[in-house]
């Protein structure tokens, strides 16, 4: 039982527990200096809501889906060494192709999930290929990429009227037409889901998004493919010394990353709930695919259950009004997701405090070098300015 | 006033598992040189860190004349005029020489640098100690001999009675370690005090006074050199007898395994070719060293023939094959083992288990995978074949992770991988590079025995005595061209530091000699 506790797995759980914990912590003060009335309750309404109704829980597992999805986009890109900002783009262009391929060519489902994917793969295959073959940082090129992918897909949907709601006889033309009027058939199935949660938000997106979520693990545990991906992202020389093609794996890596965040926007607007809205600001799901990758350690199982919490926080979040005006939600929620990222800087301190049995004893007498890295930063740290 | 200068009483550092320290005592007199002798791991470095105050030791104190001191950063130890020159030099590679020596005790006035005054005291101390340096060159320009001057420099500059120099020789020519040598004697004379971490006994015959013996982060004494041996220091270092030759039989070589012609390999650093048409052949059951000083083109020549950068010309041929054009995987499948010359760069993915870094060149191979699913089982019976049969050690056998292993076990761990492919040709890139006696005497006999199963084994080595011990034939490199061929029985060390060195060399590679 001990061991247990001193297992890398162990220390890594507990991290994002407590960090979890001090993200709360200061929501909750933040709660206190907005309007202190209403503090307690309000943090009870955070912790508690996403449980509070089937509904409600129906709105977590929806909203986590696509969480899943961009957090194993950014994940996986982390594992094979890469940092893919870019997911919200990839979120984005998933979510046109999903959509154009349900109201305009009126396919069904299954086959706009495969456009949303493919549309992703291709936001991302740019920016891997740029880094493969001209060395081009792919955080500069999947940053552009996101606005590129944000306003050409506003354009192509102001010049398609058949995509707006109002040609559909809705009213606003700023937003795509709701499915159920122009194509039902693209909707993602929910299967009496719906019934039995009695919420019209559930679907069998989150089922997709695990199955997903469950294939990437075994991809990258079980597989050789994983295996050269994870070789190059910890040390691209080696790979390419056991003969690896690090540049192929870095074009691949960024096309499923893309896939994934692509996906990720086809299950949110094909649920037939939600509707793009035109705006020039970048989709948020995207970006929050980072702290969810984050705070699961960007591993598959993780990112499952990091997913589900912050959908969950969110879902408190808007139980808050009236008495929080909508942005100061915002800013709590999001202090509480950044605090949550934060659980790597909290296994690292965790790390000091819990001697793991992983990683120092060795037969042969005391490795130098674990402990090693830290007293070399500090000799560059201090050594800079000596006396 | 107390007999020693520096005294560390009864230190004690554990880390998590292991007590790196154990109940050390090292006490250093004023004007001697002390050599602190022990293998990979056996706490040196992290006694020094103590002293140099990057760590704080949980039992035991240091004393300065006599006084408790404590050290808490470099800061410190700094003001108690003790400096160190690091294993890895930490210069400031885009600054000239005098900026890197007043970095951080810049003289200013007014936050205005005054750097007459400094290069002035430069000159002065280059002058006194004959450490021949050039003020205004670039660190990135000057070698690596002068660039261990300039840290000397800044040791002096600041003015320290105790200079610790952590394995300075393993960088230098047999010229330049002379050189050496007779600087700190030149300290010495001074009054200064060095303390001397190294793992080669000759350096410490040669210019050390008395010398502390570390053994698994356990004291085991401290001796005076002029009262002991070779045998007997490396007996208290290791715990057994090593033998220092390397036993072996008389080459028979066999056909042409290898062969390069004319190979150029371009310079990454500067416009000139780094590797300049290079032509050699190894055969079937001998070991040809190509020996040279650091960055005389050995790393761009292997990794030229091996694909790790393009050759940009020259031919080379496996067995009468052509493979000048094939890529990396396809040399590995034809029977070419690279042990690479820096294991945490190229030879291992520290992050990966032991067993993954085992497969690293075969994890696509039927043996190991089926439809791209990965035999976990089968990985982990070869792993543990190899770890017993090469005597890996580790924590937790086949999962632990590389990063923590001795770096003596992590270049096992490599040299089992590549041999175990049953290569034609095993390429081997200063194989024992910073490896205590005892994994060096196992990596030389594991050389041999590849040889003397018939495999072509080219060794780059800039160790002297590993050239000369285990080569069967000796081709010298100096400035990306091969100045000269030698027979190891009947050449001498300081002769072939002269070729090392561009002071001779042969005409062609014919065999005739020509002086210089």
């Amino acid at each position: 039982m001990k061991q247990y506790f001193k297992s890398k797995g162990f220390i890594t759980v507990l991290a994002s527990v407590i960090s979890i914990l001090v993200g709360l912590l200061i929501g909750f003060i933040l709660l206190i200096v907005f309007n202190p009335a209403y503090a307690l309750g309000g943090l009870g309404s955070i912790i508690t809501k996403g449980l509070s109704s089937s509904d409600k829980f129906a709105k977590v597992l929806y909203q986590a889906a696509p969480l899943i999805m961009t957090g194993l986009s950014v994940g996986f890109a982390f594992k094979t060494g890469l940092f893919n900002i870019g997911a919200t783009g990839q979120y984005t262009v998933g979510a046109f192709c999903a959509l154009v391929a349900g109201v305009q060519f009126r396919l069904p489902w299954w086959v706009c999930l495969i456009a949303a994917m493919i549309g992703g793969a291709v936001w991302g295959f740019i920016p891997g290929i740029c880094k493969a073959l001209f060395n081009v940082n792919e955080v500069i090129t999947s940053i552009m990429f996101n606005w590129l992918g944000l306003f050409m897909v506003n354009l192509l949907l102001n010049n398609m009227p058949m995509m707006l709601a109002n040609y559909w006889g809705a009213s606003n033309k700023d937003r795509t037409a709701a499915l159920a009027s122009a194509n039902p058939s693209a909707i993602i199935p929910k299967l009496g889901l719906d019934k039995l949660f009695d919420s019209n938000y559930m679907n069998i997106s989150i089922f997709i998004a695990v199955l997903i979520a469950v294939l990437i693990f075994i991809i990258l545990e079980k597989m050789t493919f994983g295996y050269e991906l994870k070789a190059c992202g910890f040390n691209k020389d080696a790979s390419i010394y056991a003969g690896i093609n690090a540049k192929r794996n870095i074009v691949l890596s960024m096309v499923i990353s893309g896939a994934l965040a692509g996906i990720g926007g086809g299950i949110y607007y094909l649920s037939g709930t939600a509707q793009y809205t035109i705006v020039k600001s970048l989709l948020s799901m995207g970006f929050n695919g980072i702290p969810v990758a984050l705070l699961g350690a960007s591993s598959p199982i993780g990112i499952i259950f990091a997913a589900l919490f912050i959908s969950y926080i969110q879902v408190g979040g808007e139980a808050l009004q009236p008495e929080y005006a909508k942005e100061i939600i915002d800013i709590i929620i999001a202090v509480i997701i950044y605090l949550s990222a934060f659980s790597l800087l909290v296994k690292n301190i965790l790390g000091k405090f819990i001697k793991t049995d992983t990683g120092n004893v060795n037969a042969e007498g005391p490795a130098k070098e674990p402990p090693k890295p830290e007293p070399e930063k500090a000799t560059e740290e201090k050594g800079g300015n000596e006396q | 006033m107390s007999d020693y200068v520096i005294e560390m009483l009864n230190i004690t550092k554990r880390f998590p598992g292991i007590v790196a320290n154990d109940n050390i005592t090292l006490q250093l007199k004023k004007g001697e040189v002390h050599a602190l002798l022990g293998e990979n791991g056996a706490g040196k470095s992290t006694l020094m860190s103590v002293l140099f105050g990057l760590y704080q030791p949980e039992e035991g104190c240091i004393k300065k004349n006599g006084e408790v001191v404590k050290i808490n950063d470099p800061n410190d130890a700094n003001a108690l005029h003790i400096g160190m020159v690091h294993q890895h030099f930490k210069l400031v590679e885009c600054f000239s020489v005098l900026d890197n020596i007043i970095l951080g005790v810049e003289p200013n006035k007014m936050g205005f640098l005054q750097k007459k005054e400094a290069r002035a005291k430069v000159l002065e101390l280059s002058e006194k100690y004959g450490l021949k340096v050039d003020p205004d060159a670039l660190i990135e320009d000057i070698s690596v001999g002068m660039q261990q001057r300039v840290e000397i420099l800044k040791m002096l500059y600041r003015e320290n009675e105790i200079l610790i120099f952590d394995e300075p020789t393993a960088v230098l020519t047999p010229q330049e370690i002379d050189e050496l040598m007779e600087i700190m004697r030149g300290f010495k004379a001074e009054g200064k005090s060095i303390l001397f971490i190294t793992h080669k006994l000759n350096e410490i015959m040669a210019v050390a006074d008395r010398c502390t013996v570390l053994r698994k982060g356990k004291y085991i004494g401290t001796v005076n050199v002029a009262d002991t041996t070779k045998e007997e220091l490396s007996k208290m270092m290791v715990g057994r007898n090593v033998n220092f030759k390397v036993d072996k039989c008389d080459c028979k070589p066999g056909e042409v395994v290898f062969k390069a012609e004319h190979v150029t390999v371009p310079s990454k650093l500067h416009k000139k070719n780094a590797v300049n048409d290079v032509s050699l052949e190894v055969r079937a059951g001998e070991i040809v060293c190509l020996a040279g000083i650091e960055g005389n083109g050995q790393t761009e020549f292997v990794q030229g023939i091996t694909g790790l950068t393009k050759m940009s010309a020259g031919r080379i041929e496996l067995l009468g094959k052509d493979i000048t054009n094939a890529s990396i995987r396809e040399k590995s499948i034809m029977g070419i083992s690279h042990i690479p010359e820096d294991r945490h760069k190229h030879g291992l993915v520290l992050d990966y288990s032991l067993e993954q870094n085992l497969v690293l060149q075969q994890y696509w191979e039927p043996q190991f995978q089926h439809h791209g699913f990965i035999k976990q089982q089968a990985v982990r019976e070869y792993a543990e074949k190899l770890i017993e049969q090469f005597d890996v050690r580790s924590g937790q056998g086949p999962i632990t992770t590389a990063r923590s292993m001795s770096g003596g076990n992590q270049q096992k761990a490599i040299i089992a991988r590549e041999i175990s492919k049953d290569p034609k040709l095993l390429v081997a890139v200063q194989p024992t590079r910073g490896l205590d006696v005892g994994a060096i005497e196992y990596i030389h006999k594991q050389l041999v025995k590849e040889r003397d199963e018939g495999k072509a084994v080219l060794l780059i080595s800039l160790e002297l005595d590993e050239v000369m011990n285990v080569s069967d034939r000796i081709l010298v490199m100096y400035e990306g061209e091969i100045v000269g061929e030698f027979d190891p029985k009947t050449v001498t060390v300081q002769e072939l530091g002269l070729y090392m060195a561009g002071a001779k060399r042969q005409d062609g590679k014919t065999g005739r000699k020509e002086e210089a």
